[in-house]
């Protein structure tokens, strides 16, 4: 790539004679990016400084609260919360495995299947967005109220019973119970999940396709070992775009869950709005950001060596 | 020999993507028959009758309509500064090299690889500590700072993408830096700054968990929903529930049917 706007910073010595670009010149760039990048250092990078100072103070809210390198703060909120903490990550790994099991057809259909039905289908994908979300997760508490249809069905069909098995519902309820939490944060975030795997796989040239075909690979055996490892990039952004805000998510345990569904975030949501304990809240925060940081780190790894073999 | 059991393997893409879609739509289905609803009690869960009651005054119940004015106008100006901020911060990344380029990069990435928990809460921190009143304004700089992001990555897209040999051919046509940056690098960069700025409009507009940390006492619309699930469900939500629906669909259909007849009408 070369820099066309303005003559890259090259050594001087080397290449044809240009003309040394002036400073104010040099500078543009600068220029450029001095109010976006000043706004994220004071208003994201900032915060987290305070936050930091906030997790290792102690003190009360009467008294005020002082810095006192309390490290401990850490390791109390860890073990009084490790539940919670359990249970954000199971959720959420469980919702995202749903969304990849349920969006991947959906973004398959798109991509190979639609043809002049494509572009409804995809403003069908997105238009759910458009009314507000809160609205749209409440709408599943009339959906799974106990004794409806839903409910109903998914009881006559012995779907409850596999999912009280597995400890997910009790009795004929679905509402307020860990499976009504995991189907709102299944929906809430599956758009997040179609759109990159779709983007995705509509670059695979389907000749491709057409090429294992000719070389006696059944269906099966295209998918598994052409379409699939093609579109490893939107099955790792998509994953990773649906379990970081669920992992941090309250809102879904909040409104469809019960109190045994609390999740992390409800955790510090509270700790931070109603108890103001503020360092349990901060250090609880700065917890969910290493484990999150450190399991897509991982993650991203780990994806990344799978698409090269 | 066809039997039903070989159409249905052949067409289990179609059924299960499908049945995803069914799933997605569901809830909007629901929120729209449920605007149309008579409850008995204060929450709007379950059906009783029909009524039109809710649609012939949306605006009946306290603080609603004033919610969601507040909310359009942070999602305008959330937009607007956003907007300019990240285009500039995109074009500088794209079109020129320069020292710590690398965490730049790493900088804007960050807001959107973390759970928005965490940014919210270290932003309530920030302006706890430095006394900072919360409102309309400590709301408004927090939907700055992650809109910029995803503004950033959308405008870099389209500006990547773009043949610099355009460029180059306005200046050999003695454009000046003005002139062709006007004439040329912005309108072809539209589309991604267009995409940038719907994003940042939607996201702001529907933003919840940031918004709940930072808000105070001040209500904006998804504020405004939350407290509802406590107190009572106005049928009112859901009819600007489905009325924002209605014509965010109709915007993008009518943009989709332009789009298509501009195609037509200019062959190749």
């Amino acid at each position: 790539m070369t820099a066309t706007a303005a003559p890259p910073q090259a050594p001087a010595p080397a290449g044809p004679p240009v003309h040394k670009p002036s400073t104010r010149k040099r500078l543009v760039p600068y220029w450029l990016l001095l109010p976006g990048i000043l706004w994220l250092l004071v208003f994201f990078v900032l915060p987290m400084v305070y936050q930091a100072s906030t997790s290792v103070q102690t003190g009360s809210l009467e008294e005020g609260f002082e810095v006192t390198w309390h490290f401990r703060t850490y390791w109390d909120a860890f073990t009084e919360y490790l539940p919670q903490f359990l249970r954000s990550l199971l959720y959420a790994g469980t919702a995202t495995a749903l969304c990849l099991l349920l969006g991947y057809p959906l973004a398959y259909l798109i991509a190979f299947k639609a043809g002049r039905w494509r572009g409804l289908l995809l403003v069908l994908v997105i238009a759910p967005f458009f009314t507000s979300f809160l609205i749209r997760t409440l709408a599943w508490k009339t959906i799974l109220a106990d004794g409806g249809p839903v409910v109903g069905a998914l009881n006559a069909v012995g779907f409850l019973d596999v999912t009280s098995w597995l400890g997910m519902t009790e009795g004929d309820r679905v509402l307020a119970t860990p499976l009504a939490v995991v189907c709102g944060l299944t929906y809430n975030f599956l758009p997040f999940m179609i759109l990159p795997l779709y983007s995705s796989l509509e670059r695979i040239d389907t000749r491709l396709h057409e090429a294992a075909g000719d070389l006696y690979a059944r269906p099966a055996t295209v998918f598994r070992k052409v379409t699939f490892p093609l579109s490893m990039p939107g099955v790792v952004s998509g994953t990773l775009l649906t379990f970081i805000p669920a992992s941090g998510d309250y809102v879904n345990a909040e409104l469809l869950g019960s109190t045994d569904t609390r999740m992390i975030g409800n955790v510090i949501q509270s700790q931070y709005l109603r108890i103001l304990d503020y360092p349990t809240a901060a250090a609880l925060s700065f917890i969910l950001m290493a484990i999150v940081l450190i399991m897509v780190t991982i993650y991203i790894r780990r994806a990344g060596t799978e698409d090269l073999v | 020999m066809r039997t039903p059991l070989t159409w249905l393997r052949r067409n289990l893409v179609v059924i299960a993507g499908l049945g995803t879609l069914a799933y997605m739509i569901l809830p909007n289905v629901v929120v729209t028959v449920f605007s149309f609803n008579n409850p008995s009690g204060r929450f709007n869960y379950a059906w009783q009758e029909f009524s039109l009651d809710a649609w012939k005054d949306p605006c009946g119940v306290a603080d609603l309509c004033g919610s969601l004015g507040l909310s359009l106008q942070i999602a305008l100006w959330s937009t607007l500064v956003a907007t300019a901020l990240g285009t500039a911060i995109a074009f500088a990344l794209v079109r020129y090299r320069f020292r710590a380029r690398g965490a730049v990069n790493s900088l804007i990435f960050l807001p959107m690889a973390m759970p928005e928990i965490v940014m919210a809460a270290s932003l309530l921190a920030l302006f706890l500590n430095m006394g900072i009143q919360l409102g309309f304004w400590t709301i408004l700089i927090a939907h700055i700072m992650f809109c910029l992001s995803f503004v950033v990555a959308a405008v870099k897209a389209r500006v990547l993408s773009m043949d610099p040999r355009l460029e180059e051919a306005a200046r050999d046509l003695y454009a000046g830096p003005v002139q062709t940056f006007v004439r040329v690098t912005l309108p072809i960069a539209a589309p991604g700054i267009a995409a940038g700025a719907l994003l940042s409009f939607a996201l702001s507009f529907d933003d919840f968990i940031i918004t709940n940390f930072n808000s105070g006492n001040t209500v904006t619309f998804p504020m405004f929903v939350w407290g509802s699930a406590q107190r009572g469900t106005p049928v009112q939500i859901n009819v600007i529930g489905t009325a924002m629906f209605v014509i965010a669909v109709l915007v993008v259909l009518a943009g989709q049917f332009a789009g298509n007849r501009r195609k037509k009408a200019q062959p190749k």
